[in-house]
C-alpha cells in the first residue's frame, strides 16, 4: 500500500518560559507521519501537548510558546523554517484548522458565508462564486436547517451545534490537503458528533486529503482514526495503527487509558450495595414534586423544569440520575439540597418532611444532606487553605476546634486518599482530580447521610475520573452514605449506581434497579440512550448508523409539555393521537422497575425484537450509508 | 509495527499517575513582583509619604514666613538664609511651602480616599450580598451622582457650603465613594454567584461569615489595585479645586494653590509655579505607574503573530 | 429589541437629568442663609430682607420654588444674576458660544489624531514606539490639567514667545488673531483629551485583538491588514464610539480649568466667578448646562455602542 507521504513531524520540540525565564519543555521530541487519505489521532489527557503539536502543522504556536527544535514537513518542506509569507499561504490554504469552541471562533461582526469562504478565496483555491457554491453544498450535506440562507446570517443568529457544523464547512470549503481537528465534536451530543465525524471521514477518503484528529475520547478515536499516537506530557508513549492500539495496546499507559473507558452499560453491572444499611424508612424521598424558576403562578412555576417527580433513595444506596443537558437532573439535586424551593410536593428525610427553603431547615437537617458541585475549580474558595475548607463543616456542624479539628481534617484527607500535608495548600496548587477529592472531602466532613453529586467526574480526564469513581465506591462501602449520582454519561452511572432514574424533559420516564433498567423492556428513550453510547470498537459507528434509533429525532428539540408524553416527537413507537395528549401511565414491573409509557409491556418487548431483527437485516445488506453526502 | 519513542520508562509513567505528582491545573500564581519602573515609582511614593509626616520639621522656614524682601526670587543664599527653590509671589520660601504642602495635598486626598473606600465598600458589598430593593435603591442614587462630572459636583457643593478642609475631605469622599461602590458591588456580585458561596449558603452559613470569609478575601486584591487609581483621581480633584481658589485656603500651603498663586511669575522667568506642579506630577505619575506595573498586562501577544 | 433598548436609554437619560436638577437645586439650597441675605449683605434689615424674599419668591416652600425654577429653566428663563441684576440668559449667551467653539475645535483636532495613534499603537504592541505612547499618555492622564497648561505657558509663551499666555478676546479679531488667542487653551485641551482617548482606543483594539476569532483569522492565513480592518476594527467600532463620546464629556471638566488659567471668556469661567461670589442662580444655570451636556454625551456613548453591536443590529 504505497500511500503518498503528506506530512511528517520529526523530533518536534516546543517550550514555554516560566516566570523566572526558565525554559519549560512542553513537547519533547515527537515524530510521526501522515499519509494521504489517512486520519492520525493524537490522544492524551490535559497537559499531554496534543493541541500544541497539531498546531505545528500550521507553523503556529500559542502565545508564550515557541519552537525549539525539530521539523514539521509538508510535502517534504519544513513549514517551521519557511518565510512568514509562505507560512501564511499554508495557513488556511494547504492546512485548515478546526477549533474546539465554534461559538468563540466565529467573528460576531461578519456574516457566516463570508467567514466560511474567506480562506478559500484569499488563498486563490476558489473564486468567490465557486466558494459560495461549495459552501452551499456543504451546508446541505451537513444537514444545516435553512441551508440556503444560513450564509447570510450572523453567528449569534444560529445555535452552538449549528456553528460547530459550520466550522466544519469552513475547514472543508477550500479543499485543504490537511485538516487539523482539535476536539471538534466535544461540545456536541453523541448523535451529532457521529454525524459530523462521518462527514469528515467521507471527505478525507473521497478527496484523498488527510487529518490530524486531536482528542481525549478513545471511543470516538476508534471510529475515525487510521493511526493513533498516544501522548503523555509531551512525549509519545506508543503509536501504531488503530487496530493495534485499540485491540492490542502494549504500553502500560495506553492500557491505563483503556481501563478508564467505562464498559458499555449492560445488565449485570449493577451492584446491590444495600447490605447492612437497610432500614424500614427511606433515607431521602421526593414525592409528587414540581419545580422550576421564575416564580410561582397558580401553583405552577413560570419556567417549569421538573414535573411530578417521585424518587426515593434507600439507605446506603446509590441512585444514578441520567438524562440529556436541560432535562432537570441538576435541578432535582438542588431541590433536595434546599437550594431551590419546589412549587409543589414534599421532600422527606428519614420519614420527616423537610422545609422547601434552605433558611427554614435546621442545622441537623442541613448537615445530613450535602451537595457536591460539578466544578471543583469554582466550588472551592481560592483564598482558603484546604485545611480551612474541610475544617469549616467540622466546626460548623460538630463544633470541633483546635487540635481535634486538625486531626479530623487529616483523617478525612486520608479517606479521599490525599496526604495530610495538603491541609496547608491552596486549591490552586492542586490538580483537577485532587481538587475534586477536596470537594468530596468537604461534603464528607459534615458526616452526611446523603451526598448529592452533580456531574462530579464530567470535567475530569478519563483516568482521573475513573479514580474518583473508584474512590466513591470505596466511600460508599466504608461509610454507608447514600448517594444521588447525577451524570449525562450512562456508562459512568451504570458502573456505580445500583438504581437508575432516567429523566427526560423534566419527567421520570423510567426508573428501577440498574440491572432491570439496562435490560429489555426499555422505555424508547432509554433505548436511544443506550444505543448512542459509543463503543470502543472499530466499525461500531458503521454498524450503529444502520440502526433506526440513530435516525430518530437527532435535530429535534426537547419540549417540556404540560400534557402528553414529552418524548412524543422523537419516539419511533409513538401512538398517534394518544401520546401527544395523554400523560403516559406507569407500567409497574418487577423489583420496583417502572416505565412511563402508553405502550403495553408486550408492545415494548415486540419493538425490541424488531430492532434486533432490523439490525441483523442491515448487516446483511452491506455497508451503505444513506446519511450524509459530501460534495 | 508498534514503536515506542520515549525517554521515560513505562513504570515511571505509571508511578507518576498513581502518585500525587499530578500537575497542578494552573501554575502557582505569579509572585507579587515589580519591574524597575515599579521600584523607582514606589521609592517616589514612599518619599512623599515620609515628607507628609516629617516635612514641616525639616523645612528651613515656616510655610507662612515672608523672609525675603522681594517676590519671585530665583534660588539664592542671602542674609535671610538659603532659598534652594527661590521665593514665591509673597517672598516665601518655595521649598518650605512644598514640604508643608505635601501634608495638605496628599493628606487630604488620602483621608478622602480612605473614607470613600469605607463608604463605597460597605454599601457596595451590602448591595451585592443583599440584592433586592436595598441594591436597587442604593444603585439608583449612585448612578445619578455618577452621571455628573466630578468637578461640577465639587463646584456646586463648595458654592453652597464654602471651602474648608473637612468640607473638602467630605465632598471628595462622597463623590469618589460612588465609583468605589460601583466596583465593590460588581466584584461582590461576581463573587456571590460563585459555587463556593453557594456551597457556604447550602451549609447554612450566615451573611456575615459569607462576607468575611468568602467575599472579602477574593475582593481584596482588585480593590487594593483600584485604590491607587482612585487616590490619583482624588489628588487631581483636590488640587484642581485648590488651583481654582476653591480648595485649601491661603495662607495654608497646598500644591494646587501654589501653582495658581505663582502663575503670574512665569512671565518673569520664575519657576515658583513649576516646582509644586512637578511635585503633584511626580506623585500621581508614580502611583499610576505602580498600579500599571502590578496589573498583569495581557493582550497584544496575538497581534505579534499576524503576518 | 434594539429600538427598545435605545428608547430605554433615552428614558434613563431624562430620568438622570431630572435627578441632576434635584441634586443641583438641593445642593444650592442647603446653604445657610439665602440669596436675599447675600444680596443685601450688611445693609440687611428684617423688613428689606422680607421684601426681597417675597420679590424673589423665597418665602414660598422649597417644592414650590423647585418647580417654578424647573419650569422657568425649561422655557429658557434662567433667572436673574444677583450681581448686577442682569438676566442670566444674557450673561450666558456669548460665553456659551465661546465654550462650544473651543470644544468643537478640540474634537476636530483630537479625534482623528487619537484614533490613528491608538490604532497604530495597538497594531505594534511591545515596540519601543508603543512603549513611548503608553508611558507618555499614562503620564499625561496622571497630571492635572493645570500642570499641562503651566508647562505650555512656560515653553510656548515665556521661553519661545510664540503665543500669548492668555486668551483674551474682544470679539473683533481677524481669524488669524482669533486662532492665536485660542491656541494655548486648544493645545492644552487637545493634549489632555487625546492622551485619554489614545489609551482607551488602544485598549479597546487590543481587547478585540485577543479574541479567539482573531487567532482563527491568523490560522486561516488572513493578511495583517485585513485582520485589522475587517476582523478587528468592525468589532472595535462600538468601544471607540464610546471612547469618543466619553472624552467629549470629559471636556466639561477640562474647560473649567483651562478657561480659568487662560482667562478665556467661556461658560466655565463665568461659573467659577459665580462660585467665588456665591451667585447661586448663575451657578445653578451653568451647572445645569454642563451637567445636561455631560448626560447627553454619555447617553450618546451608550446609544453608539448599542448601534454598533452586531448582535443587536442583526437580531435573531
Amino acid at each position: 500500500m504505497a500511500k503518498e507521504k503528506l506530512f511528517e513531524v520529526v523530533d518536534l520540540r516546543i517550550s514555554a518560559y516560566d516566570d523566572e525565564g526558565v525554559e519549560v519543555p512542553i513537547v519533547r521530541g515527537v515524530s510521526f507521519d501522515i499519509h494521504k487519505g489517512e486520519v492520525v489521532a493524537l490522544i492524551g489527557e490535559s497537559g499531554s501537548g496534543k493541541t500544541t503539536i497539531s498546531l505545528a502543522s500550521l507553523a503556529y504556536t500559542k502565545p508564550g510558546l515557541h519552537f525549539t527544535g525539530g521539523q514539521a514537513k509538508l510535502y517534504g518542506k519544513d513549514v517551521l523554517t519557511m518565510a512568514p509569507l509562505e507560512q501564511r499561504e499554508i495557513r488556511g490554504g494547504n492546512v485548515a484548522y478546526l477549533a474546539q469552541s465554534a461559538a468563540a471562533t466565529f467573528n460576531p461582526a461578519i456574516t457566516i458565508g463570508e467567514q466560511v469562504t474567506e480562506s478559500a478565496v484569499l488563498h486563490g483555491r476558489l473564486n468567490q462564486e465557486e466558494a459560495t457554491k461549495r459552501a452551499l453544498e456543504l451546508y446541505h450535506a451537513l444537514e444545516l436547517p435553512g441551508a440556503d440562507r444560513i450564509g447570510l446570517r450572523y453567528p449569534h443568529q444560529v445555535s452552538g451545534g449549528q456553528l460547530q457544523r459550520l466550522m466544519a464547512a469552513m475547514a472543508l470549503c477550500g479543499k485543504p490537503d490537511l485538516m487539523v481537528l482539535d476536539e471538534p465534536t466535544t461540545a456536541l451530543d453523541v448523535t451529532t458528533q457521529i454525524e459530523v465525524l462521518k462527514a469528515f471521514k467521507k471527505v478525507i477518503r473521497e478527496e484523498n486529503s488527510a487529518a490530524i484528529y486531536v482528542t481525549h475520547d478513545l471511543a470516538v478515536v476508534a471510529q475515525i482514526a487510521d493511526h493513533i499516537v498516544v501522548l503523555y506530557r509531551g512525549e509519545i508513549m506508543e503509536q501504531g495503527s488503530a487496530d493495534q492500539i485499540i485491540n492490542h495496546p502494549t504500553h502500560a499507559y495506553t492500557k491505563r487509558l483503556m481501563e478508564a473507558v467505562r464498559p458499555r452499560p449492560e445488565s449485570g453491572m449493577g451492584v446491590d450495595a444495600s447490605g447492612d444499611h437497610d432500614r424500614v424508612i427511606d433515607n431521602i424521598e421526593v414525592r409528587n414534586m414540581t419545580a422550576g424558576y421564575g416564580g410561582i403562578v397558580d401553583g405552577e412555576p413560570v419556567i417549569p423544569i421538573l414535573k411530578d417527580i417521585n424518587v426515593s433513595v434507600k439507605n446506603g444506596h446509590v441512585v444514578g440520575v441520567i438524562g440529556e443537558s436541560g432535562c432537570g437532573k441538576s435541578t432535582l439535586a438542588r431541590v433536595m439540597a434546599g437550594m431551590l424551593q419546589p412549587a409543589r410536593g414534599d421532600i422527606i428525610l428519614d420519614g420527616k418532611t423537610l422545609e422547601g427553603a434552605l433558611k427554614n431547615r435546621n442545622l441537623d437537617e442541613l448537615q445530613k444532606v450535602q451537595f457536591v458541585f460539578q466544578m471543583a475549580d469554582t466550588a472551592l474558595n481560592p483564598k482558603q487553605l484546604i485545611g480551612n475548607i474541610i475544617g469549616r463543616p467540622l466546626e460548623f456542624y460538630h463544633g470541633l476546634t483546635g487540635r481535634e479539628k486538625h486531626a479530623k481534617v487529616a483523617e478525612i484527607l486520608e479517606m479521599v486518599e490525599l496526604p495530610a500535608a495538603f491541609a496547608n495548600r491552596y486549591p490552586m496548587e492542586l490538580s483537577g482530580g485532587q481538587k475534586q477529592r477536596i470537594n468530596l472531602a468537604r461534603a464528607l466532613a459534615a458526616s452526611p447521610e446523603v451526598m448529592l453529586c452533580d456531574e462530579v467526574t464530567s470535567a475530569l480526564d478519563s483516568i482521573v475520573g475513573a479514580n474518583v469513581i473508584k474512590l466513591l465506591t470505596s466511600l460508599r462501602d466504608k461509610t454507608g452514605v447514600s448517594f444521588v449520582f447525577i451524570s449525562h454519561d450512562l456508562s459512568t452511572v451504570a458502573s456505580f449506581a445500583d438504581e437508575i432514574v432516567v429523566l427526560y424533559a423534566g419527567r421520570v420516564v423510567e426508573q428501577g434497579p440498574t440491572d432491570e433498567v439496562l435490560e429489555p423492556p426499555f422505555h424508547p428513550y432509554t433505548r436511544l440512550l443506550i444505543s448512542s453510547v459509543p463503543e470502543m470498537r472499530i466499525g461500531w459507528l458503521e454498524d450503529t448508523m444502520k440502526r433506526r434509533e440513530m435516525a430518530v429525532g437527532i435535530a429535534r428539540g426537547v419540549e417540556i409539555t404540560a400534557k402528553g408524553c414529552p418524548f412524543y416527537n422523537r419516539c419511533p413507537l409513538a401512538i398517534e393521537g394518544t401520546c401527544q395528549t395523554l400523560i403516559p401511565p406507569t407500567l409497574e414491573l418487577e423489583n420496583g422497575h417502572q416505565i412511563a409509557c402508553h405502550l403495553t409491556l408486550e408492545d415494548l418487548q415486540q419493538a425490541e425484537a424488531d430492532a434486533q431483527r432490523i439490525l441483523l437485516g442491515y448487516e446483511k445488506l452491506g455497508h451503505d450509508d444513506p446519511q450524509i453526502h459530501v460534495p | 509495527m508498534t514503536q515506542q519513542v520515549t525517554s521515560k520508562k513505562e513504570e515511571e509513567v505509571i508511578a507518576e499517575l498513581d502518585s500525587f505528582a499530578e500537575l497542578p491545573d494552573s501554575p502557582p500564581k505569579r509572585k507579587f513582583r515589580l519591574t524597575w519602573v515599579g521600584y523607582v515609582s514606589s521609592a517616589v511614593v514612599a518619599f512623599w509619604l515620609i515628607i507628609c509626616v516629617i516635612g514641616p520639621s525639616i523645612a528651613p522656614f515656616h510655610e507662612m514666613d515672608m523672609e525675603g524682601d522681594d517676590s519671585f526670587l530665583p534660588a539664592y543664599s542671602g542674609e535671610y538664609g538659603s532659598f534652594y527653590l527661590g521665593t514665591d509671589y509673597l517672598s516665601r520660601d518655595t521649598l518650605s511651602r512644598i514640604l508643608y504642602g505635601a501634608r495638605n495635598t496628599i493628606g487630604i486626598s488620602l483621608a478622602a480616599t480612605l473614607i470613600a473606600y469605607l463608604i463605597g465598600i460597605t454599601l457596595g458589598i451590602l448591595a451585592a450580598v443583599k440584592g433586592g430593593w436595598i441594591d436597587m435603591g442604593i444603585s439608583r442614587v449612585n448612578d445619578a451622582i455618577l452621571a455628573l462630572p466630578t468637578i461640577m459636583l465639587g463646584l456646586i457643593v463648595i458654592a453652597a457650603l464654602g471651602s474648608s478642609i473637612p468640607i473638602l475631605i467630605g465632598t471628595a469622599a462622597v463623590i469618589y465613594a460612588t465609583s468605589v461602590f460601583r466596583i465593590a458591588r460588581a466584584l461582590g456580585q461576581d463573587i456571590m454567584v460563585q459555587d463556593f458561596v453557594e456551597a457556604a449558603q447550602t451549609r447554612g452559613e450566615g451573611i456575615w461569615w459569607i462576607i468575611r470569609a468568602e467575599v472579602l478575601p477574593n475582593a481584596a486584591m482588585p480593590l487594593a489595585t483600584d485604590f491607587g487609581l482612585r487616590l490619583v483621581f482624588v489628588v487631581l480633584f483636590i488640587s484642581s479645586l485648590s488651583f481654582l481658589g476653591l480648595g485649601v485656603q491661603p495662607p495654608a500651603s497646598d500644591w494646587g494653590s501654589m501653582v495658581r498663586g505663582n502663575l503670574g511669575g512665569l512671565t518673569y522667568g520664575s519657576y515658583a509655579a513649576i516646582w509644586p506642579a512637578l511635585a503633584i506630577a511626580s506623585f500621581t505619575i508614580a502611583v499610576n505607574l505602580i498600579v500599571d506595573d502590578i496589573s498583569a498586562k495581557s493582550g497584544g501577544s496575538l497581534a505579534k503573530k499576524m503576518v | 429589541m434594539m429600538t427598545r433598548m435605545v428608547m430605554q436609554r433615552i428614558g434613563i437619560g431624562f430620568a438622570t437629568l431630572w435627578v441632576v436638577s434635584v441634586i443641583i437645586f438641593v445642593a444650592t439650597s442647603i446653604l445657610p442663609g439665602d440669596v436675599a441675605e447675600i444680596v443685601l449683605g450688611q445693609s440687611a434689615t428684617p423688613e428689606t430682607l422680607a421684601a426681597l424674599r417675597a420679590e424673589l419668591g423665597l418665602d414660598q416652600p422649597w417644592y414650590v420654588r423647585y418647580f417654578s425654577w424647573l419650569g422657568d429653566m425649561a422655557v429658557g428663563d434662567l433667572g436673574i444674576s444677583k450681581a448686577g441684576g442682569a438676566t442670566i440668559s444674557s450673561l450666558i449667551g456669548g460665553r456659551l458660544g465661546n465654550t462650544l467653539m473651543m470644544a468643537g475645535w478640540v474634537s476636530v483636532i483630537s479625534i482623528p489624531i487619537s484614533i490613528a495613534l491608538g490604532l497604530w499603537a495597538a497594531m505594534h504592541p511591545g515596540t519601543w514606539l508603543d512603549r513611548i505612547v503608553t508611558f507618555g499618555t499614562l503620564s499625561l492622564i496622571s497630571v492635572p490639567e493645570f500642570f499641562i497648561a503651566t508647562i505650555a505657558v512656560l515653553v510656548l509663551a515665556v521661553e519661545l514667545h510664540w503665543l500669548p499666555s492668555t486668551a483674551y478676546m474682544t470679539g473683533e479679531e481677524s481669524f488669524w488673531e482669533l486662532m492665536k488667542a485660542l491656541a494655548m487653551p486648544l493645545i492644552t485641551l487637545v493634549i489632555v483629551v487625546s492622551a485619554q482617548m489614545i489609551r482607551m482606543t488602544r485598549a479597546g483594539i487590543l481587547n478585540v485583538m485577543s479574541s479567539p476569532y482573531i487567532e482563527m483569522a491568523i490560522l486561516k492565513g488572513v493578511p495583517r491588514g485585513r485582520i485589522i480592518m475587517r476582523h478587528a476594527f468592525y468589532n472595535a467600532i462600538g468601544p471607540i464610539i464610546n471612547v469618543i463620546a466619553l472624552n467629549l464629556a470629559y471636556l466639561v471638566s477640562g474647560v473649567v480649568i483651562v478657561e480659568t488659567i487662560f482667562a478665556y471668556p467661556g461658560l466655565a469661567k463665568l461659573m467659577i466667578d459665580g462660585v467665588q461670589t456665591r451667585d447661586l442662580p448663575l451657578v445653578q444655570a451653568c451647572a445645569m448646562i454642563f451637567c445636561g451636556t455631560y448626560v447627553v454625551l454619555i447617553l450618546l456613548a451608550d446609544i453608539g455602542s448599542i448601534l454598533s453591536n452586531p448582535r443587536l443590529r442583526n437580531p435573531k
